[in-house]
């Protein structure tokens, strides 16, 4: 393999790791829907920031994805806080509505025909072959201070998502750690953007931990466990997808996902199908044993 | 310890609403001594919101909390929080141990670990409450009784002074009540406070030195002699409030659209 197909992997595998890992803590929090929310909400910024400046420089883009899918965010705060609408339908709403705006806009900037912002439409199902070396350091880059920090409040974390109220008791901020943990969720979405696109990065925040909760009852294993999966579902997803040229990566990355979460079903030691009938099996014994 | 003159708790015109029912008004209430207090009322009456809204839990329409002299923000250290069983979900991937050291969380700084003497102490507690030998078992395969004695000794190694707990007998079975008691006996001798939200009325005199009665006000604060007397339960207790109560359950019914 090439020195560039290398780096790609990496950037990938770091950007897989994350997306597990902080995923993992966003699903305990109840946060998965609001993941994928923000994840569509990135769309119009993220066209914006290239209709206003003219050139695709992925900063900006980043950029002005990470504060459209902020600002989806706060109306989905907003519509909670202050309407009757439930949650779940909140999140539908600022999902399509942002949704459907980023596509507007794009189909809008592809027909004026500038060459630059030409291929807007990848950043909805993602592709890695266009993606050039700066800017997989970039992502792969802030992919690994996404998952130090959790990595170092992963104490913190686990305490809130069990029990906040013990939490506010023991001095820790809530408030704060959730804000922090929302922020590191959008980071993670937004650099995920331009490999997996925006339809399924919600599907690499969720599907990790999902799967490698059938492994173990313990969440140090767990978060190991999701950034593991989430690190092959990115590294596989993107050489499929670069051997067949013009696939999409984000649905055979999802697709990958899925076949590991269907696999951990049926293998995963701890929850597993077939640990749980090897367990009956052994209670059943177990109970002769014990009345005979 | 702390002298006599500063209170242990200071409860001074606390008026609470929650999801826009006002719940509690003008609550004064002051501890002088280390004892083990029953907070009693009726299903609705504001037992527990009384205990977050102390504890900081819920924002309060006015009035103020003291512990020890102090805001809690001061004195964290020093209080226990023992939260209702049903509050957490417990097929959270945590095993009893795990639990058991977040009550170590609170004199260690978000880049420090908890070490040698944390565990030595986590496990003292768990052995307290007599969760040993199931310290590494995933903590949604305990039983009720076991799931609030794992609570209790997350609550122990607080080493706090003054504990807080929310209903710690709701659906345990006796022999998980008799060893609660025991242990909220211990602590009392230690010269702990230990305050709790309680629903079973005939316990009240064998267990408990002081009762506080609510129902959306104060109705009595003293020691179990002076205070739970026929009169004041009824005042708590008593019919009137009933109607009361089931106007308030319909508010708290309506659904949001979708």
């Amino acid at each position: 393999m090439s020195y560039n197909t290398w780096v790609v992997l990496i950037g990938v595998s770091l950007l897989g790791a994350a997306a597990g890992v902080v995923g993992t803590f966003a699903v305990l929090r109840g946060r998965a829907l609001t993941g994928d929310a923000l994840a569509h909400a990135a769309l119009p910024g993220l066209c914006m920031a290239v209709a206003i400046t003219g050139t695709r420089d992925l900063t900006i883009m980043l950029l002005g994805a990470f504060a459209s899918g902020l600002l989806g965010v706060a109306v989905l705060a907003f519509l909670r806080r202050y309407t009757r609408v439930a949650e779940d339908a909140a999140v539908g709403i600022v999902l399509s509505v942002f949704f459907g705006a980023g596509v507007v806009l794009a189909s809008r900037l592809q027909q004026q025909g500038n060459a630059a912002i030409a291929g807007l439409d990848s950043y909805i199902l993602g592709k890695t072959a266009g993606i050039t070396l700066n800017d997989i350091y970039q992502i792969g880059g802030l992919a690994l201070i996404n998952l130090v920090i959790v990595l170092a409040l992963f104490r913190d974390f686990r305490l809130i998502c069990f029990d906040p109220a013990f939490a506010i008791v023991q001095g820790r901020s809530v408030y704060w750690l959730d804000l922090l943990l929302m922020a590191l969720m959008a980071a993670t979405v937004v650099i995920g953007l331009p490999a997996v696109g925006v339809v399924m990065i919600a599907a690499l925040l969720i599907l990790p931990s999902a799967a490698a909760r059938w492994w173990s009852d313990r969440l140090g294993t767990i978060v190991t466990l999701a950034g593991g999966f989430g690190i092959v579902m990115g590294t596989i997803g993107t050489l499929i997808s670069d051997h067949y040229r013009g696939m999409p990566a984000g649905p055979v990355i999802v697709l990958i996902g899925v076949l590991i979460f269907a696999l951990s079903a049926i293998v995963g030691p701890q929850h597993g199908w077939i640990a749980r009938q090897w367990r009956q099996r052994q209670a059943k014994g177990a109970t002769w044993t014990a009345n005979g | 310890m702390s002298t006599p003159a500063v209170p242990i708790l200071e409860v001074h015109d606390l008026t609470v609403s929650y999801h826009h029912k006002p719940v509690l008004w003008n609550i004064d209430l002051q501890l002088d001594e280390p004892s083990l207090i029953a907070i009693l009322g009726p299903n609705g009456a504001g037992k527990s919101t009384l205990l977050k809204a102390m504890l900081g839990l819920l924002p309060i329409v006015s009035g103020r909390v003291d512990f020890f002299g102090q805001p809690l923000s001061r004195v964290r250290q020093r209080v226990g929080y023992v939260p209702q069983r049903e509050s957490v979900d417990w097929e959270f991937p945590v095993n009893v141990r795990d639990v058991v050291v977040m009550g170590t969380y609170g004199r260690l700084k978000w880049y420090q670990r908890p070490g040698k003497a944390e565990y030595a102490l986590v496990d003292e507690c768990l052995d307290q409450v007599g969760l040993t030998s199931l310290a590494d078992r995933q903590i949604g395969r305990l039983s009720g009784g076991q799931q609030q004695r794992t609570f209790l000794a997350r609550a122990l190694a607080q080493r706090a002074d003054l504990y807080f707990m929310d209903e710690p007998m709701a659906g345990v079975d006796a022999a998980t009540e008799q060893a609660i008691f025991s242990l909220l006996h211990i602590l009392r001798k230690e010269g702990k406070t230990v305050v709790v939200v309680h629903h079973d009325l005939r316990t009240v005199e064998t267990y408990f030195d002081r009762v506080i009665l609510v129902n959306t006000h104060l109705i009595a604060a003293g020691s179990v002699e002076e205070s739970f007397t026929t009169t004041n339960l009824q005042k708590a207790y008593g019919g009137r409030l009933a109607l009361l109560d089931r106007a308030g359950d319909r508010l708290q019914s309506e659904r949001p659209i979708r």
